[in-house]
């Protein structure tokens, strides 16, 4: 018994302090994967911010975008001929999605919202792979995925560009919410759709400006893990990881989809690395979970999100 | 000041009935409900700043008070949502400040909502089902079988809601689902939901809130039938002050989150800082 | 003309409270239920049986158990997959361990043993509601799988990783196993599903129902009833795990005759999902209505190009299926959001007015 606490609580610490530089760079491979996480939670809180509906079917826009972009490419286009494309190609679908899914169920509750959008991910998932293929493809957008050295820790380009457009998007994301006009329009209508329509805000172009914006973040998402670990089908699974991160930061903070997304890397990178050995490894299936489960013991609305108080 | 505790001919029979009366018009009991200073706060807001009143036993206290004054935030807090920053809830003599909802439940309270909390999914009958809910003795074995008791449970409770929904005359709509209703009857609805508890003490949120004349008329006439004919008190929110006038035995004006008046109708229309608090603006 | 139910009228509230309120209805339902015990076995080949109304049945009664926790007391979950499992793998371990208890007993501590596992995932989940809560249920689903596929306990360390129904018989005949056969499997995962409905169907008219659909519906109006929320949603919880639990060691031991935990991944939890959106949130009919949609329409992608002549990949198959259940979830939540039980309650109203219009 004695043995198996020492296990769990002393030994990976002591594991930790042994070997420093290793550490810097598992949590630097954390931190690198929560960013990722980061950049696909930032499309869900888009969306439930300005439009209250939980998307679902960010996962199948990641992978969508991907295939898109991929396919693309393959065809002969050149990197920023494609890129270019799939942004517009994002754009039609936001188009799409709005009118065929979102208009007819305006009035619904959330539930219903969200059981659509289960819908549309599954659908997507099925149109993407039939329009593309479903073989594993490579995404190779320029940047190699080689480290260089600093300072005795091992960097990896590929990871550091995802982090630094993840930042990039994250900052011109919170000043655009904060500070200009459709900012506010868009936290309007994600407080209450009818209120919203009554000041004249129209539902209809902000759904679709929320909706292709997300879907340009979920591009940017998608090229980072397709050039991390190809682009296919798991790829989706991806968006499911990403509830944990909005759990830990809150639904509608875009600070928090960061913060989160660093602390689920994080925490999952360490906790395969060093505890993941004491039960046969592979804890990253679950470990991201269990860890948003604990914190909704304590603190349901997240780090970031606003604390719900119900009015009788 | 003194005399007849509520003008208008729809009291007058009932105060004839032995109604066991003294010269101020109080009956001499212990109230059913004390409030003693409470206070609710939220963050930096005081909603209520120690208010303290007393429902007494078997009468119709109607409160009163310009908007936000604080009048569902004292009902809340008597019901047991939300917990108050100081003060003393007493029911029937015993200290129940800190239960929560279902708990208030069990001791003899039910309510209606301002924004009418009926189960939309569910029909009018279930609706009024559920408030027998804390009546029914629960065993999962019979009830997986609906057989024995539990059926002859379920059976003697449907009789006694639809002798509430005879009462109330709703008998027509028992099996439209409780979100398709219009908005009185489903006002209607509520109350019978509160009625079927059985309860001790009523609290009505503004039961004629969106009414026409007639329907405000039939609800007037539940409401003084139900304290007549089941001895329930009952307190209630209301804007309307010629109802108010009309049916309540006392009256208590909220402002700001305090009690600014307490007492009589008759007293209360002519307050001074009553009139002050509602700019005079004030129905015959 | 033919429906019509004039002249029937209730005389006492028994009757109105009764399952089938119209005398037609009770007449159909027995015929429905006699032909269902006699004609499969006798009649129907064994593809029908193995690859339509098993699964049908076996699904069935996923579907009932994740309605009444997510249609009737609105607690949404994902994790029905893992739930199923834990009923599979239990079942596994329980029979091999005791092998001359009855398969029956065997099942039904199964059930008991999910509805355990529900109530210790369900109790933390219970300050929470709406997406917050599927998230939880998505951890009690990917740790699930993970520990069935570490623990080399649960499959007695069999090297394939998998479980296998091993023979076991009712009343002297062959139920589970190899050896089995169709009908024998068939007529069991039929009267399961015929008791656990009537018990679904005779809480949910009742007390428990109506607090369950109460906290669905305005859980804060519910306390004021006396509903306490947190015994309501747990009680949901282990009892639709119960079901899900059950079902799991149908589909392993009536159905797939041996599985892996791919068998109970997060499609499945989806796939149920499915089954009691299309079918209807809050009807017991409907999750039968669900279950055998959604088994359907994989037979029939299948079945069409065939027998149309087209030749189709496998790959596209599966495509066209996910479009297909994608598409069609989204269809029904804005057509019908109350799934083919409304309609059929619609086609039944249409037909006690016919041939007037209204």
């Amino acid at each position: 018994m004695a043995e198996a606490l020492r296990a769990v609580l002393v030994a990976p610490f002591a594991d930790m302090a042994a070997n420093p530089a290793f550490l810097v760079e598992v949590l630097i491979g954390g931190i690198a994967s929560g960013l990722m996480y980061s950049l696909v939670a930032l499309g869900f809180v888009l969306i439930f911010k300005a439009s209250g509906v939980f998307n679902f079917a960010q996962g199948a826009l990641v992978l969508f975008s991907a295939l898109t972009l991929v396919g693309l490419m393959e065809r002969g286009a050149p990197v920023w001929l494609a890129i270019g494309l799939t942004m517009l190609v994002m754009v039609v679908l936001a188009f799409a999605i709005e009118r065929v899914v979102l208009r007819p169920l305006v009035n619904q509750e959330a539930i219903i919202l969200f059981m659509a959008t289960i819908g549309l991910n599954f659908f997507l998932e099925g149109f993407g792979e039939m329009a593309w293929g479903a073989n594993v493809k490579k995404l190779d957008i320029g940047i190699p995925d080689t480290s260089f050295i600093v300072r005795g820790v091992l960097v990896n380009r590929l990871e550091l560009t995802a982090a630094i457009t993840a930042a990039v998007l994250v900052t011109i994301l919170a000043i655009f919410f904060q500070r200009t006009r459709i900012g506010r329009a868009l936290r309007a209508v994600a407080d209450d759709h009818a209120a919203a329509l009554s000041i004249g805000i129209p539902l209809k172009t902000i759904w679709v400006i929320v909706w292709s914006v997300s879907g340009l973040v979920a591009l940017a998402a998608g090229i980072m893990w397709g050039a991390k670990s190809g682009v296919q089908f798991s790829l989706s699974l991806i968006a499911l990881k990403a509830l944990p991160v909005l759990i830990l930061g809150g639904f509608t903070s875009v600070p928090g989809a960061i913060v989160g997304g660093l602390i689920i890397g994080v925490g999952e990178k360490l906790g395969e690395v060093y505890w993941g050995p004491l039960v046969g490894g592979a804890i990253e299936n679950w470990f991201a979970y269990v860890l948003a489960l604990a914190f909704l013991v304590f603190r349901p609305q997240g780090l970031f999100g606003e604390k719900i108080i119900e009015r009788v | 000041m003194s005399g007849e505790p509520g003008a208008g001919t729809l009291r007058a029979p009932r105060r004839a009935a032995g109604f066991a009366a003294r010269a101020d018009g109080t009956s001499g009991e212990k109230p059913l409900l004390e409030v003693e200073r409470i206070s609710v706060r939220f963050g930096a807001v005081l909603a209520l700043n120690q208010v303290s009143l007393d429902v007494r036993r078997g009468e119709i206290l109607a409160i009163i008070g310009p908007n936000g004054a604080g009048k569902t935030t004292l009902l809340n807090v008597i019901s047991g949502f939300y917990q108050p920053y100081e003060g003393r809830i007493l029911f029937e003599g015993r200290d129940r400040t800190h239960l929560r909802a279902p708990d208030v439940a069990a001791l003899g309270l039910a309510r209606t909502f301002q924004n009418v909390a009926l189960f939309r999914g569910m029909t009018v009958l279930d609706n009024i089902m559920t408030g027998r809910l804390l009546k029914m003795r629960g065993s999962f074995l019979w009830e997986a079988l609906y057989w024995g008791p539990a059926r002859r449970q379920e059976l003697e409770h449907r009789a006694f809601v639809e002798r509430i929904i005879d009462f109330l005359e709703i008998q027509a709509i028992r099996k439209t689902p409780a979100g398709r209703l219009p908005y009185g009857l489903q006002k209607r609805v509520e109350l019978a939901r509160a009625l079927a508890a059985e309860p001790t003490l009523l609290l009505l949120d503004e039961p004629m809130a969106g009414m026409n004349v007639e329907e405000k008329e039939d609800m007037c006439r539940f409401i003084l039938d139900v304290n007549d004919e089941f001895g329930t008190t009952i307190a209630l929110i209301e804007h309307d002050m010629s109802v108010v006038m009309d049916i309540s035995d006392r009256v208590a004006v909220l402002d700001y989150g305090r009690k600014i008046a307490d007492g009589a109708p008759a007293d209360v229309r002519a307050n001074p800082a009553v009139i002050h608090a509602y700019l005079g603006v004030h129905h015959e | 003309m033919i429906y019509r139910e004039a002249g029937q009228f209730k005389t006492s509230y028994a009757s109105d409270q009764a399952i089938f309120p119209i005398v037609q209805d009770r007449w159909v339902a027995g015929l429905v239920l006699v032909a269902a015990v006699l004609v499969p076995p006798l009649v129907a080949n064994d593809y029908w049986l193995q690859a339509i109304l098993i699964p049908f049945l076996v699904y069935a009664l996923a579907a009932i158990g994740l309605n009444l926790l997510t249609g009737y007391a609105g607690q949404l979950s994902l994790g029905t997959g893992g739930f199923m499992a834990v009923g599979a793998y239990s079942a596994f371990k329980l029979t091999t361990a005791f092998p001359r208890v009855s398969i029956l007993l065997v099942f039904l501590a199964s059930g008991v043993i999910a509805a355990a596992v529900g109530l210790l995932f369900g109790l933390p989940s219970l300050r929470i509601k709406g997406f917050y809560l599927a998230v939880a249920t998505l951890a009690a689903q990917f740790f699930l799988i993970w520990l069935f596929n570490k623990v080399g306990w649960f499959v007695n360390y069999a090297s394939s990783g998998t479980i296998t129904a091993p023979n076991r018989t009712v009343l002297g005949v062959l139920v589970t196993g190899p050896n089995a056969g169709a009908p024998a499997r068939y007529l069991m995962a039929l009267g399961f599903v015929i008791v656990f409905a009537l018990v679904a169907k005779n809480l949910v008219r009742g007390r428990i129902g109506r607090s369950w659909m109460a906290i669905r519906d305005r859980d804060i109006a519910a306390e004021i009833i006396g509903v306490r929320p947190l015994r309501t949603k747990l009680l949901a919880f282990g009892i639709s795990s119960f079901y899900c639990g059950v079902a799991g060691a149908e589909l392993v031991f009536l159905f797939l005759g041996s599985a892996e935990t791919l068998a109970f991944d997060i499609n499945q939890s989806f796939l149920v999902l499915f089954m009691i959106i299309i079918g209807g949130l809050g009807s017991i009919f409907g999750s039968f209505l669900g279950a055998g949609f959604i088994i359907l329409v994989p037979i029939l992608l299948t079945n069409i190009p065939h027998w149309l002549g087209i030749k189709m990949s496998v790959a596209l198959q599966k495509e066209i299926e996910l479009m297909a259940f994608g598409g069609l979830i989204i269809l029904f939540l804005i057509v019908e959001p109350h799934g083919l039980a409304r309609l059929w309650q619609i086609t039944k109203e249409k037909l006690r007015l016919w041939p007037f219009p209204y």
